[in-house]
């Protein structure tokens, strides 16, 4: 193609001869070609991600080349009919629009926010519906605990054949403490943590994505999980190891277990914003919520893989009862402590 | 062939939205099509899909296989891999669409390779808004209950598991469905983001036209009566003819428009008359614009 063209080092050829062109709106165009084409590398060196490759006097234009940009669409718009320059300005301004208002920081630097406040700002944000979660929650472990203490046949429909590992009702004290005990030695323990990070947090991400359809599922699968654990803790306190399983739960369980509120109560925020978005209209409503929920669930992920590392490795490996509950208790602390915690309004990003 | 054409032509339309940037400008946007969304992520999965057969195969010939893996009692080098293939797993479900789609060009690879690009939706139905990082999590969150729980409900038969299976797989079916049922094409990821998929056409500036061919308008002198025949639409269906260059297309034109506007013209050089034309008829449609007349095409 003739076009001035330019080549790796950006060298941009003005057009030969503006004069030489009959039309007034060639005219028009040829004389802010160059404008445009540094323009255009720029925001094309931006998309691949190298800002390092734009000279320091395109940087310092940018601002203007673009307004410049943006007007001479406006006029063009006005005075030209070539249907060319209107495409190559139309995609150049959106491009640059693009690159010029997209997020104006990195992932690190979007971690750092989020890490220093955003999530718990959240997560303080969504407190009714990590409410009502927490209600679900806990009516769903009173609910598994009774059904099974009632009539213990409930427990092998509500956890399932391959999750008990000999965990059942009538088992002996001995066999319960035996699943209870930890590995003496370390071996295929990462394999292990890093398979309860991904299926974890599987789950959480399903608890927040069904939170769409106006948050029903979201509870039902809250309440789903926390039948089989309150009916599990039926099964232990039976033979009289209420303290020792508590423990051993603890040790990962109120990292994990608070994740799980939390995306539950993400779900929730999502739903209860599509049922009822107040004065809104619905997609504003549901977008609104579904940015809080996210950077609610982004953080879980971070908890999720803490409570994996607890539960393949602590848990695998610190045996007393006493231990495990101190690790648990100091963890739950600490999370509280985040969470709570006013800190320095950060803005929004 | 044009019914085909003006479908697709009536279609671009039904997608075509205008945003107003903070610059006061309107800024036209397409909606990205179902196809080509679909397209996009089709291609995605594969080069995933590609990526672990790959992986595969070099684990092979180095003489490791992960089928014999069993949790717990790998040791050494085999451990490394079996974590190393849960964690692929996992980003390649959940990181994939995430890492791309927070770069500068907000898209996957199959979604650049379609010419399309995630952006966030007008909050009132006009003023443009930045794409957050928070937008791109929660849309691929979703994604989970969009693609993934239902083709491994298909690929698991959970359709035989009779009427549990058919409440779920028509609970399954709205997510899928959704964009069908919105005029955005939005997905439920969409809505919960806040975000829409649009084209991101990378147009090239072309030639101008009165700078390739020479001034003639002493040759050719058409008249204003001449020049009222067609309209804007016309003046741009010419232009894309001239760039094209079919000299076939080229004269079949040169005599339709003669023809219309009474010349006895001898097909001579199509394209000296075509250039001459398009010049004239710019020119005689342009001066109206700037006394604020346009004539959208030769019907008005």
């Amino acid at each position: 193609m003739a076009l001035p063209f330019f080549s790796k080092r950006n060298e941009i050829t003005p057009p030969a001869d503006i004069e030489a062109a009959s039309l007034r709106s060639d005219r028009f165009r040829l004389e802010r070609e160059v404008d445009w084409q540094r323009l255009d590398a720029v925001v094309t060196a931006l998309e691949k991600g190298r800002p390092r490759r734009i000279a320091d006097e395109d940087v310092l234009d940018l601002p203007v080349l673009y307004r410049k940009a943006t007007s001479s669409l406006a006029v063009a718009r006005e005075t030209s009919l070539d249907a060319a320059t209107l495409d190559y300005l139309e995609s150049l301004v959106r491009r640059a629009w693009f690159q010029i208002y997209g997020p104006r920081i990195g992932l690190i630097g979007w971690l750092r926010r989020f890490l220093g406040g955003g999530w718990s700002a959240a997560v303080r944000g969504i407190w009714l519906d990590i409410c009502i979660a927490l209600f679900l929650m806990v009516a769903g472990s009173v609910v598994g605990w009774l059904l099974v203490a009632r009539d213990s046949d409930w427990y092998y429909s509500l956890v399932p054949g391959e999750r008990s590992g000999g965990r059942v009702p009538g088992a002996s004290a001995e066999a319960l403490r035996e699943t209870l005990a930890t590995q003496d030695h370390g071996q295929g323990l990462t394999i292990f943590a890093t398979f309860l990070f991904s299926n974890n947090t599987g789950v959480a991400i399903l608890a927040f994505a069904l939170g769409f359809a106006f948050g029903i599922p979201t509870m039902l699968l809250l309440v789903y999980n926390m039948v089989s654990l309150g009916a599990m803790m039926w099964v232990f306190a039976q033979a009289g190891l209420q303290w020792e399983f508590s423990a051993w739960l603890a040790v990962h369980g109120t990292t994990e277990l608070l994740a799980i509120l939390l995306a539950g109560g993400a779900g929730i925020h999502v739903g209860r914003s599509m049922a009822f978005p107040g004065n809104r209209p619905i997609l504003a409503a549901a977008a609104t919520h579904g940015t809080r929920g996210a950077e609610v669930m982004a953080g879980c992920t971070i908890m999720l893989i803490i409570a994996a590392l607890l539960e393949g490795y602590v848990r695998q490996l610190v045996g007393s009862p006493a231990t495990r509950a101190t690790v648990g208790g100091v963890m739950l602390a600490f999370w509280l402590l985040y969470f709570m915690l006013p800190r320095a309004p950060v803005e929004k990003g | 062939m044009s019914a085909v054409a003006n479908a697709m032509r009536l279609d671009a339309d039904k997608r075509a939205r205008e945003v107003l940037t903070p610059e006061g400008l309107s800024l036209p946007m397409t909606i990205a099509s179902r196809g080509a969304r679909a397209g996009a992520l089709l291609l995605d999965l594969l080069f995933i899909f590609l990526g672990f057969f790959v992986l595969i195969m070099i684990l092979a010939f180095a003489g490791l296989s992960l089928f014999t893996l069993e949790m717990g009692e790998a040791t050494g080098p085999m451990e490394a891999v079996g974590v190393l293939f849960i964690l692929l797993i996992f980003l390649s479900r959940y990181g994939y669409f995430l890492w791309f789609e927070l770069g500068p060009r907000a898209a996957t690879p199959g979604k650049r390779l379609l010419g399309i690009r995630v952006a966030a939706r007008p909050v009132d139905g006009r003023t443009a808004t930045r794409l957050t990082p928070a937008m791109v999590i929660a849309r691929n969150l979703v994604r989970d209950v969009e693609v993934f729980i239902p083709s491994f409900f298909l690929i698991g038969g959970g359709e035989q598991a009779g009427v549990a299976g058919w409440a779920a797989f028509v609970w399954l079916a709205v997510f899928v469905l959704f964009p069908f049922f919105n005029r955005d094409n939005l997905r439920a990821g969409d809505l919960v983001a806040g975000t829409w998929v649009v084209e991101a056409s990378h147009a090239k500036l072309k030639d101008a036209m009165s700078v390739a061919a020479p001034d003639r308008s002493s040759e050719y002198r058409f008249g204003a009566a001449e020049l009222a025949v067609y309209g804007e639409h016309e003046l741009q269906v010419l232009e894309s003819v001239l760039r094209h260059g079919d000299d076939n297309a080229m004269s079949e034109v040169a005599q339709a428009i003669s023809r219309k506007i009474g010349w006895q013209y001898g097909g001579a050089d199509d394209r000296e008359f075509l250039e001459s034309f398009y010049a004239a008829l710019r020119a005689h449609l342009e001066g109206g614009m700037r006394f604020g007349k346009r004539k959208a095409d030769k019907y008005s």
